[in-house]
């Protein structure tokens, strides 16, 4: 996957609010499927479901702990900022170029 | 932890000396509209030509919001930028990230414009906040800017 791909991921991921409540639970804490079932108005396979969605995006990781496994964010998603300022910089840099090509040319010394 | 700094060149059909004066002092025409820390549009963004000068924007109403400082003004070659928006995007005079941007002759009457944006490590204790910063009506914004730089890649 490219960083660009990833970062879009990331943004998709979090477009969903239940998505970003179950990115703020596992902010304050690595935790089950069942616990985060627990705290959310939403079945355990709904659960389930977000955290594929997340994980895809790189933004939650999960670890086996004996028979149950254990979701929390994964610290890669300071990967994501550093992709969303990337192409912000694209952009920016893309704009700021058009922007020096369209000065009257008696200007460009 | 470190992680590598982001690092972008761009070729412009013109001077050195004219280029960074189209950077520094038309900042705000150049910048993309709508990609910036303030909720309202900015009419201008400056850079004080200085060292210890503030970068800011003002929008029409004349609200000023600060996006960090100068840290070398070094006109043709050099600008040392203080980028002090958080992982939220807003302002926070505790963080810091430099952005250096540099502006080299091509040899052909152009400039090579180089900027390097790093100290990204420093938004390792905001990392795991990264939601909260989509939340505050950034996601679309950022979803529309993500499909805008694929399709202009």
């Amino acid at each position: 996957m490219t960083n660009e791909s990833r970062a879009t991921n990331a943004y998709t991921a979090l477009g969903d609010p239940m998505r970003r409540r179950i990115v703020e639970q596992l902010a304050t804490q690595p935790m089950p499927v069942g616990k985060l079932a627990e705290r959310l108005p939403v079945t355990r396979s709904a659960v389930s479901q977000h955290l594929r969605v997340l994980k895809d995006a790189g933004l939650v990781a999960e670890t086996a702990h004996g028979t149950q496994r254990i979701y929390r964010l994964d610290p890669r998603g300071i990967g994501a900022m550093r992709d969303w300022l990337d192409a912000h910089w694209v952009t920016a840099l893309d704009q700021f170029k058009q922007f020096v090509e369209n000065q009257p040319k008696d200007e460009t010394r | 932890m470190t992680i590598a700094p982001i690092v972008r060149t761009v070729t412009v059909a013109a001077a050195p000396a004219r280029t960074f004066e189209l950077f520094t002092a038309h900042y705000g025409a150049w910048w993309p509209k709508g990609k910036t820390p303030a909720k309202a549009p900015h009419v201008d963004i400056i850079v004080e030509p200085c060292a210890n000068g503030r970068w800011f924007e003002r929008d029409a109403e004349g609200v000023e919001t600060q996006w960090g400082k100068v840290l070398a003004w070094e006109p043709p070659h050099r600008l040392l930028l203080g980028w002090q928006l958080n992982s939220h995007f807003e302002y926070d005079p505790d963080f810091l990230n430099e952005v250096e941007v540099t502006f080299q002759p091509d040899g052909q009457g152009g400039t090579v414009v180089r900027l390097e944006h790093r100290d990204l490590e420093r938004y390792g204790a905001d990392a795991e906040r990264l939601a909260m910063q989509i939340n505050g009506g950034w996601g679309d914004k950022v979803e529309q800017f993500a499909a805008y730089v694929a399709n202009h890649h």
